[in-house]
């Protein structure tokens, strides 16, 4: 089994800031948009090196992504950014019109996502943008582990033509992809292979999937490791050949079990290869004010969660 | 490279009587749509795409460079916007016998997802089509294109709290290449716009978020003729432009005048032949 080092401490969002800087250079066509949260995006390189490209699109998210697309239509390769709360749920109408029904190149860029969000508390912590988002048509959505996974994915989606969503977060946590590791949307990253358990993880959790893993090699299980950064468009033989190696399953997100990576998984199980699986993710509730660990800690999304989850599948093996 | 402007008002005038049979023909084919508002535009639609755009029909291009560009923001007058579409030379005029029938490209509200030429953006949930135009008019300034993008939102819309947000974003941003028409026809589905959200002084409105306003009466040849030039010296002088262009939803045909009636409902087959009796046909021919 693998080991990954930890390169370092970083926040996914800064990740975005530096690929987003870095698509600007590859691409002059690439334009920024935030709505008045420009430093938290991590942004301010990008408006510092192309002022003429980095547009305030003030409070007004709906017309901000609207805007979006009118600069799609021209040419441009909008990044229109702001938390994920505001940059999904607020403008699902905006966003399912001109943007996927209409098929614009525009990148919706989603920072803060999720529990780890934090002190905030639940108005700010979306835990339904992956639904949200996967259910559009033609919509692709990442979720990357960490910052250099962010950066790849930034860049990666550039050269990208069509609407993507962008999902990254707000707390510093472990660097463990390489610089050099390619990007490809749509295709799994294996991390770890096995044979008794398929952990398939996306977004922050990937980390704790990892650290699940070896917890489980310490009890003589080889549970396989993969992480799904994309969950638009699946990577259903990624998923398929490793669960035909391990006959069971667990999902781990830090989204709602309602209309998230797992719920694809299983929909894609269940069809192909009906299979045991069990889901770490937020049961049906909505978060509150805390630290990020404290949180992940009550809603159950810790390493420990995945290796009972792993265990639970297991044993429901025939 | 551009369409030939060569459309006296004469000319216009017939060929908006022609839009205007098309557009009630195509409702009553298939017993739904919007006629009202439909007619009320015909002759403002008919000016801008016959005489003021510079706009090159065939072979469609999406990105709208080095062209001006046409967003209808109210996407529920989908057979205004069909049909003259298809009389510039964007599609087969024949074409508009599909109207919002199975597997056609021209849906019930305008779409892109068909690839219908002529459409860069799906509208019909309102509010939004002002957002994209400026999207593109400030694209058009980041590359220097001196085209103007022309933007048409109905009256009911302006109660859609993005249109403001639009509003503000255009101003702040100096969108001076940008020519937004307000049809102010006081109607909208449940009633008059004046009943069902009654602050309707938009012209005070407008100058207060620094946009340039101009009034016209938009089924006054005479006015078309005079305002839209006047809103075309305006341009690039520094504020987005908004002509609040009052309109007679069913102009043309007396039955449908004067009601909100006729916003979302089709003729039956009496009132269509009673409705064509007033529309002579024309050179241009029934599809």
């Amino acid at each position: 089994m693998k080991s990954y080092e930890i390169l370092g401490q970083k926040d996914t969002r800064s990740g975005f800031g530096a690929g987003l800087l870095e698509a600007g250079k590859q691409n002059q066509n690439v334009v920024a948009l935030c709505a008045d949260l420009t430093g938290s995006l991590m942004m301010d390189a990008f408006k510092a090196e192309f002022p003429d490209r980095f547009i305030q699109a003030g409070i007004a998210e709906a017309n901000m992504m609207s805007a979006s697309a009118g600069l799609a239509i021209g040419g441009k390769i909008p990044f229109a950014g702001t938390f994920a709360n505001f940059a999904t749920g607020r403008v699902y109408d905006q966003i399912r019109q001109g943007i996927a029904y209409s098929h614009k190149n525009v990148k919706i860029c989603a920072s803060h996502a999720g529990l780890t969000l934090g002190e905030d508390g639940a108005t700010h912590q979306i835990l339904e943008d992956i639904g949200l988002m996967k259910m559009l048509p033609g919509m692709v959505v990442i979720n990357p582990c960490d910052y250099n996974q962010t950066v790849a994915a930034t860049m990666a989606i550039a050269k990208y033509d069509g609407p993507c969503y962008l999902r990254f977060g707000r707390p510093k946590w472990p660097v463990f992809i390489s610089e050099d590791t390619p990007f490809v949307i749509g295709k799994a990253l294996m991390l770890n292979e096995g044979t008794d358990v398929s952990i398939f993880a996306t977004g922050h959790m990937v980390w704790l999937a990892i650290e699940a893993g070896h917890a489980l090699a310490e009890k003589g299980i080889h549970a396989e490791v993969i992480n799904i950064h994309t969950i638009k468009p699946l990577d259903r033989d990624a998923i398929l050949a490793s669960v035909r190696k391990t006959g069971c399953a667990v999902s781990a997100e830090e989204h709602q079990m309602n209309g998230g990576l797992g719920d694809s998984i299983a929909q894609l199980l269940s069809r192909e290869l009906p299979t045991p699986m069990e889901f770490v993710a937020v049961n049906d509730s909505f978060g509150e004010s805390g630290t990020p660990d404290q949180l992940l800690q009550k809603y159950g999304l810790t390493a420990e969660a995945i290796v009972s989850a792993a265990l639970n599948a297991m044993a429901r093996k025939k | 490279m551009y369409m030939e402007i060569t459309h006296s008002p004469k000319a216009m005038l017939a060929i908006a009587t022609q839009i205007r049979r098309d557009i009630l023909r195509m409702v009553h084919a298939v017993n739904s749509g919007h006629p009202g508002g439909s007619l009320g535009c015909a002759d403002y639609f008919t000016a801008l795409f016959f005489h003021f755009m510079k706009h090159n029909p065939s072979p469609f291009s999406m990105n709208g460079n080095g062209e001006d560009v046409f967003f209808l923001s109210n996407g529920h007058i989908s057979p205004v916007y069909y049909s003259t579409l298809a009389r510039a030379g964007y599609f087969p005029v024949s074409e508009l016998a599909t109207f919002r029938k199975l597997n056609t490209r021209l849906q019930g509200h305008p779409a892109t997802h068909e690839h219908l030429p002529g459409v860069r953006v799906a509208t019909g949930s309102l509010g939004q089509g002002l957002s994209v135009a400026a999207g593109l008019a400030l694209q058009k300034k980041m590359d220097k294109d001196s085209h103007t993008v022309w933007v048409q939102t109905g009256d009911g819309e302006l109660q859609e709290g993005q249109i403001w947000e639009a509003v503000m974003f255009a101003a702040h941003r100096k969108l001076d290449n940008m020519i937004v028409a307000v049809d102010f026809n006081q109607k909208q589905i449940d009633g008059s716009t004046g009943e069902i959200m009654g602050l309707t002084e938009w012209k005070s409105k407008f100058s207060a978020f620094n946009w340039e306003v101009l009034e016209m009466d938009g089924n006054n040849w005479d006015d078309i003729m005079r305002v839209v030039p006047l809103a075309q010296s305006k341009l690039g002088a520094g504020k987005p432009i908004v002509i609040i262009m009052k309109t007679e939803m069913g102009q043309g045909v007396d039955f449908m005048m004067g009601t909100h009636a006729w916003h979302g409902k089709a003729p039956n087959d009496e009132q269509l032949e009673k409705a064509l009796a007033q529309l002579s046909e024309t050179q241009y021919s029934d599809y």
